[in-house]
């Protein structure tokens, strides 16, 4: 068990963006079915970590949800964009199965015509560059971080 | 454009329950008015009927006052070091025939009203064509010398004191005629989602301008001030860099500079920004 950890995280690390595929339980992008706005199953078969999530959601590089989104929670790092809502007290508006599908495929989740990325999806946009091609934005881990992150945003 | 109008519908939707979007409203342009050198420049002008916008706003009214200021001043614009640089250049004898631009074109003033009509239709080649484009005809057929990049330091100042002369005229490109068809393109371009944040040119100055994005406040994307002077280039850079930059951004293969997509693009982009004043060079950051 140890060393198939082992194993695993060197995989995460040498791949560095995206998911660990070589796992059994990973959901791959291509087999994640949203239903009616929803996907029930977390994409790494456990629940993720929010600390880690929160980082991922600051990161320019990663998730980079502030430049568009505000987070009281985040009031340490300076520049919060206003392209979508404030996520302050997310978690009170919508449940986990649907954070799940929006980060996974806003286009399916939110809207055609959404401006918000699609972070668990391989096929993007024309002409993404040759080291992002064919690669989802966050990893399975990623995702699952962020979304027990958003968990915690509530404000009732 | 009735995608705006559907995505706030959608929004209105979706976020019935969260603060009002009517808060938005302290994102839009500011009221600044420039003048520059007692010149009146137009940074905001009710939009073409068949535009997309309903009000067009020169990307100068997005930028903080301290950005702003330096426009106002010709001797605090930093663009106007390459115009001196480009005043010299213009009476320089360069190439095989022993010529200088001055030679021919006896005063640089007789370009006023071009810039204001770019990219246009080239009848000889049959094609599109850029101030880079005439510049660079008049160095290699007129004067036996090398084509400057289009990036070139030269080649940028040269398009900053040209496109000066018009500055305060009104964008008036046209799209017809032969023009048609890359206008055509390059309005597909414009709305075409590219990149892996997937997103096209629209997404972010149609229905985003006015907004922060992190710590950029969004515009509607304008070209009536390039080349522009960019605080964070140290310098002049061209719409075609600034393109680059942007599909870049959202982490898109950019087309290179001079490519018809980008030629195509520029004309689109220019067409809607019909009515805004020129206001070469312009200071961003
Ligand atoms: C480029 C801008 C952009 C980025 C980056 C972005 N979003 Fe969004 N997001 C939006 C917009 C805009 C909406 C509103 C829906 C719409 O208009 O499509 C939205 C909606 C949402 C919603 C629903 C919000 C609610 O209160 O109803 C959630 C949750 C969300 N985003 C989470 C995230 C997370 C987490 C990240 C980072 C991993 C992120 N977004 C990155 C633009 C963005
Ligand atoms: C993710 C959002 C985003 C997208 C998508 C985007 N841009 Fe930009 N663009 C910016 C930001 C931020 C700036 C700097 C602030 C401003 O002027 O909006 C900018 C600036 C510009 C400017 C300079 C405006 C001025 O007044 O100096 C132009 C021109 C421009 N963009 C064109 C484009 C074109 C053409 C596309 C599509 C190929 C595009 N942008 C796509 C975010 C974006
Ligand atoms: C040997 C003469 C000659 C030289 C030298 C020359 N040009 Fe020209 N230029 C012309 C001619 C001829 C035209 C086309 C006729 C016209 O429209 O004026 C032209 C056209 C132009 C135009 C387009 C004017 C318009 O309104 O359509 C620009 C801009 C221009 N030249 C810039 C330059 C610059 C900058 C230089 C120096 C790098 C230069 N020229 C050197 C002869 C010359």
């Amino acid at each position: 068990m140890t060393k198939k950890l082992a194993a695993l995280s060197l995989v995460a690390g040498m791949l560095a963006i995206t998911a660990p595929y070589a796992t059994a339980e990973v959901v791959l992008p291509d087999a994640v079915m949203i239903d009616d706005g929803e996907v029930a199953k977390s994409l790494t078969g456990s629940a993720g970590n929010p600390e880690n999530g929160r980082k991922v959601f600051a990161n320019r590089k990663q998730g980079n949800c502030l430049a568009c989104h505000m987070n009281k929670d985040l009031s340490e790092q300076p520049f919060h964009g206003e392209v979508g809502p404030t996520l302050d007290g997310v978690a009170d508006r919508w449940e986990e199965p649907e954070l799940r599908a929006i980060l996974i495929n806003s286009k399916i989740a939110l809207s055609e015509d959404t401006i918000m990325p699609s972070f668990y999806r391989l096929k993007n946009g024309a002409r993404t560059m040759d080291k992002f091609d064919g690669k989802t934005i966050l990893s399975a881990e990623q995702v699952e971080d962020v979304l027990a992150y958003l968990k915690t945003l509530k404000e009732e | 454009m009735h995608r705006t109008g559907k995505k706030l519908a959608v929004i209105a939707g979706a976020f019935a329950l969260t603060i009002g979007l009517a808060s938005h409203s302290a994102g839009d342009p500011d009221e600044n008015s420039l003048a520059i050198e007692g010149e009146t420049i137009v940074t905001d002008v009710k939009a073409p009927a068949d535009s997309p916008l309903e009000h067009l706003y020169s990307g100068w009214r997005f930028r903080a006052s301290e950005t702003q200021s330096l426009q106002t001043d010709d001797f605090e614009n930093p663009g106007m070091v390459a115009v001196e640089q480009a005043i010299d250049q213009f009476a320089m004898v360069d190439g095989s025939e022993g010529k200088a631009c001055a030679d021919c074109h006896a005063d640089v003033s007789d370009f006023k009203g071009l810039r204001p009509n770019l990219p246009r239709w080239d009848e000889a080649k049959s094609k599109p064509e850029t101030l880079e484009h005439i510049i660079n005809e008049c160095r290699t057929e007129r004067m036996g010398a090398k084509a400057w990049k289009w990036e070139a330091q030269e080649m940028l100042n040269m398009t900053a004191l040209i496109g000066l002369q018009s500055r305060g005229m009104p964008v008036t490109v046209e799209t017809g005629g032969p023009m048609a068809s890359v206008w055509e393109k390059g309005k597909e371009l414009y709305y075409t989602r590219v990149g892996q944040l997937d997103m096209s040119c629209a997404h972010c100055h149609e229905n985003n301008y006015g907004k922060m994005i992190r710590a950029d406040h969004l515009s509607q994307g304008h070209i009536n001030g390039f080349p522009v002077y960019r605080l964070k280039w140290g310098g002049l850079g061209s719409i075609h860099r600034r393109f680059k930059g942007c599909m870049q951004n959202i982490r898109a293969t950019p087309f290179k500079r001079g490519s018809d997509e980008f030629i195509a693009l520029e004309l689109y982009v220019a067409s809607r920004g019909k009515g805004l004043s020129v206001e070469v060079p312009s200071v961003r950051n």
